[in-house]
């Protein structure tokens, strides 16, 4: 046990609520900055998106209907080298990260059609470039011997890649507290009491102070917000997991759909489902997730699934994040978003400094303001 | 896929305890089905007792061959038995799915009760992960389903009830048996003691310990007692060569080709975890099991749970509660039903089985070293995730085995915590100063057995 | 090497016999053996390859809890040896490391 984790210090300059990938992210960014930062967590059995996502740095296609969004992503995506160098040189940690380029696999041509369309207004949106490709089903078949026969073909994006989501995890807990941060399992945060320009926490294992707020909980943001006077509409949405067991490698991009994984595992997803706070699976969802994935690797048809989960992804109602300071509580922050492995670069990066000093990313972030939502 | 059938009662496990509920429910006119993962009848207490193996029927002894009167009640008419069928998964809407020779099928039931027995408690100490260590259940299950015995030289090291039965049938079977190392510690006996009432009114089991222990004694072979530091290290082709442990002041190396280990037996509580049931942790048994009410029914109205799965009381107190709860879920779904006095004739019969447990709870609570081990000690066989690292994972800020599990893959091998779970609970539990009970266990997922994806894709139903 | 590593038949009740490969070696086993039972009974040991650090592991609990008897069972990587009774014509490997995928996909 760590001195720190005995007794949890009383008061911060920084607190972060909610331990996850973007709580974490940001707690390292700050404290980066010389900061003393404290992360107070739910614990272990908390609805965690983090420990359920499907792990992909992934560029195309992110923000179609806010380009402000493609930025911050394409941004990350730059940054996710270094951020991942830093961690493994200072943790011993090997993230796992492979960004060479990922493909978004279709199975008809009106799939890919509608994919090509989408990938085509962006670059019309981007002046500065928007790489991308369209391959057919025998470019494809050059890149991924194993694909299947009835594929229609692929996009692919240059800047996509993939990590293993929870050793990023844990780097970043290791990482954030070699600085001085401190991890702390508080419970629940019940309450947030702005006061004579500083908050008070009240959570289920004590009350803590601060001098600045950001709140990363996640769905738990719909309900902190308002004490700081930020509105989050935010709302659950599931994605099925499913994982296969080790097998020798033989997909070597990540794709939307289906990744290995360093370790040999396979993992197949991406289902979109409205189930509030369920974070179970389906055998139906789990079987279509399971079909698509064989039509792209007939491989996979002898190989054993192993485990499957229902992950919360945290929505706001045109999908892009939040990054926003409270007006009627200065110093008070509030971040969400549905990519926190994505933008684990940015969080940490230009999204902490903006919290810690002020400083204007390169990105407007006037873009995510939740007053959008109020038009 | 075709309309799925429905059932008035699904039964998992045909052991004791679903042996008998099926008898119980199939006279009460339910349409019932039986799945199980053996290929015959009997669980592992009664293993293939409907064609016993051995010529000699003295080697597994009496208890044994008393599972043949089970057996009857999977004929009855309303009683379908599914043999190799492996359940992997049970949705809250009650469907169930299972697989059967590379096929799943999906079934409907009204209740559903689990009756999937024990498993050995997994014994993480240097050197069970090596070839040539295995169970006692493990070479009592060779015994009973293909009359093999293990390769000698043999020692069996641990403590509790099986490991002098697996002895005394050994020995009976001609088996030359190196040593037993028993690691029962001294300070048990006194705290066994404060239980003797229950162990004189249970005086049958009391007996039938006494009685194993002369076996042992008379037949000559080495029993070391309250040995402690028991490892097993490797030869040069890496498989099992010996075997070390400390008597007292005492240090002791012995050659050996098979090590049979056993520290108890715990529910095994893998669906009913997958299903999200209530748990609770036995401080006395040292492992959790299903929250139950008194007719076995668990958190869930529609689920059911009987026998060891629910609770450890060993084969007997298994049949009696399989008969009891089939009965109250026949009472639920209005149909006849056993008449009071032979409800309250079986709720008798129960507590006189249940009434030598605290004696022998106390007795064969396994030494720290086994529940909390320490260093470079596999706990996560599948991971191969050592006792160190998840102490050290504490550290930062781990509080619980899911944590865990995210920051090192302890669990997320093909067995899916089963050998790990207590194990890496405890350690947290240990580093952390509070119980396993406050630290949790793992969120247990879907699909409980492996499942191909092929499978899988074969049941969807869109297009 | 030649240490015998067979676990022992004892006097058993007539049941069919069936004869499968094992390491490319046939041998006799009985219905009603598990794969797992069968290969010990062979002296095989250690019967596969961790796919994490390749050491060797063999059956421990034979009862499908601990999965440490996964083996290649006619060509299909992973299965439990314990949970599968042994047919005629069976040929059994050692399961070495992580499962290799080979087929045809086109």
């Amino acid at each position: 046990m760590t001195e720190s984790m005995r007794s949890p210090r009383g008061s911060s300059e920084v607190a972060v609520i909610g331990g996850g990938l973007v709580g974490l992210c940001i707690a390292l960014g700050i404290q980066r900055q010389g900061l003393e930062v404290t992360v107070y967590d739910e614990g272990d059995i908390a609805l965690r998106a983090s420990r359920g996502n499907f792990g992909l740095v992934w560029v195309q296609g992110k923000g179609d209907n806010l380009p402000e969004y493609a930025r911050i992503t394409r941004l990350s995506a730059k940054l996710w080298a270094g951020l991942a160098d830093d961690l493994t040189q200072h943790t011993g940690i090997d993230i796992q990260l492979q960004q060479q380029g990922g493909l978004f696999v279709c199975l008809t041509e009106s799939e890919l059609q509608h994919r090509q369309q989408m990938l085509a207004a962006m670059a019309q949106e981007h002046p500065e470039g928007y790489p991308f490709e369209v391959l057919d089903l025998q470019q494809l078949r050059e890149m991924m011997p194993d694909i299947g026969p009835e594929i229609a073909g692929a996009t692919w994006g240059p800047e996509d890649g993939h990590v293993n989501p929870l050793y990023l995890m844990h780097a970043l807990v290791n990482r954030f507290e070699s600085l001085g941060g401190q991890f702390v399992n508080a419970g629940k945060v019940n309450n947030i009491v702005p006061q004579s320009g500083q908050f008070l926490l009240q959570a289920t294992q004590g009350t803590f102070s601060c001098n600045k707020v950001v709140l990363a909980a996640g769905l738990g943001n719909k309900e902190l917000g308002p004490m700081v006077g930020i509105e989050a509409p935010v709302s659950p949405n599931r994605g099925q997991v499913l994982i296969a067991e080790r097998v020798r490698p033989f997909i070597n991009y990540p794709t939307g759909h289906v990744r290995q994984t360093v370790e040999g595992t396979v993992q197949c997803g991406d289902s979109k489902e409205d189930v509030g706070l369920d974070t179970g699976t389906t055998t139906n969802i789990l079987a279509q997730i399971a079909r698509r994935a064989i039509t792209m690797f007939p491989l996979l048809k002898d190989v054993n699934l192993v485990r499957s989960w229902g992950a919360l992804r945290i929505m706001t109602p045109d999908g892009n994040p939040i990054y926003q300071q409270s007006e009627q509580y200065p110093g008070a922050y509030l971040v969400t978003c549905h990519s926190g492995v994505t933008l684990a670069a940015a969080h940490s990066g230009p999204i902490a400094d903006w919290i810690a000093t002020g400083a204007n990313p390169t990105v407007d972030l006037e873009a995510f303001h939740g007053r959008r939502f109020k038009l | 896929m075709s309309m799925q059938q429905q059932y008035d009662l699904v039964i998992i496990g045909a052991g004791p305890a679903g042996m008998a509920a099926a008898a119980e429910a199939g006279e009460a006119g339910l349409n019932t089905l039986v799945l199980d993962e053996q290929s015959s009848a009997g669980g592992q207490i009664y293993r293939r007792i409907g064609q016993p193996v051995l010529q000699d029927r003295s080697i597994l002894g009496q208890d044994y061959y008393a599972g043949e009167a089970l057996l009857a009640g999977l004929s009855h008419p309303l009683v379908t038995h599914i043999v190799e069928a492996t359940v992997w998964e049970v949705s809250k809407d009650k469907r169930l799915f299972f697989s059967v020779a590379g096929k799943s099928r999906e079934v409907g039931f009204k209740k559903l009760l689990l009756a999937t027995g024990a498993q050995e408690r997994p014994v993480p100490f240097p050197g069970w992960t090596l070839p040539g260590v295995m169970t006692c259940g493990a070479a009592q299950i060779l015994l009973k389903s293909s009359g093999l015995t293990p390769v000698e030289p043999l020692v069996i090291g641990g403590s509790g009830p099986l490991l002098l039965l697996i002895s005394c049938q050994l020995i009976r079977a001609g088996v030359r048996i190196e040593a037993i190392v028993d690691t029962t510690p001294v300070s048990n006996y006194r705290r066994a003691l404060k239980e003797i009432k229950g162990a004189i009114k249970g005086w049958r089991y009391l007996l039938k310990g006494l009685r194993m222990l002369k076996e042992i004694r008379s037949s000559g072979v080495k029993y070391y007692q309250s040995a402690t530091e028991l490892s097993a290290a490797p030869g040069a082709d890496g498989n099992l060569a010996s075997i070390g442990f400390r008597t007292g002041t005492v240090q002791h190396q012995l050659a050996c080709q098979t090590l049979l280990v056993h520290q108890g037996v715990i529910p095994n509580t893998q669906l009913g975890r997958a299903l999200g049931l209530a748990h609770q942790w036995d401080e006395v048994q040292q492992c959790w099991k299903p929250t139950l009410a008194d007719n076995g029914n668990s958190s869930h109205p529609d689920i059911f749970i009987a026998g060891d799965s629910g609770g450890i009381g060993g084969a007997v107190a298994a049949e009696v509660q399989g008969r009891l709860v089939a009965n109250d879920i026949a009472q639920q779904l209005c149909r006849t039903s056993g008449t009071v006095n032979r409800v309250n004739r079986l709720r008798k019969a129960l507590a006189a089985q249940l009434v030598i447990r605290p004696f022998l709870d106390h007795l064969y609570r396994p030494l720290d070293m086994f529940l909390r081990p320490q260093g470079e000690t596999i706990v996560c066989r599948c991971e191969e995730v050592s006792a160190a690292e998840i102490r050290g994972l504490v550290k930062h800020g781990c509080v619980g085995p899911n944590q865990t599990k995210a920051f090192c893959r302890s669990g997320m091998g093909p067995c899916q915590g089963r050998q790990c779970g207590s194990t890496v609970a405890a350690l947290l539990a240990d580093e952390l100063g509070n119980s396993p009970a406050e630290v949790g266990y793992y969120n247990i997922r879907f699909p409980i057995k492996p499942v191909s994806l092929g499978e899988l894709a074969s049941l969807d139903q869109t297009d | 090497m030649v240490e015998d590593l067979s676990f022992k038949r004892l006097p058993c009740n007539e049941r069919a016999a069936v004869e499968i490969v094992v390491e490319g070696r046939k041998v006799i086993a009985y219905e009603g053996d598990s794969v797992a039972a069968a290969v010990m009974h062979a002296g095989l040991r250690p019967t596969r390859k961790t796919a994490l650090s390749d050491v060797g592991r063999a059956p421990y609990c034979m009862m499908g809890v601990c999965f440490e008897c996964l083996m290649n069972i006619n060509g299909k990587a992973n299965i439990q040896a314990c949970m599968t009774e042994v047919r005629e014509g069976m040929v059994i490997t050692v399961q070495q490391g992580a499962r290799e995928l080979v087929g045809e996909i086109r």
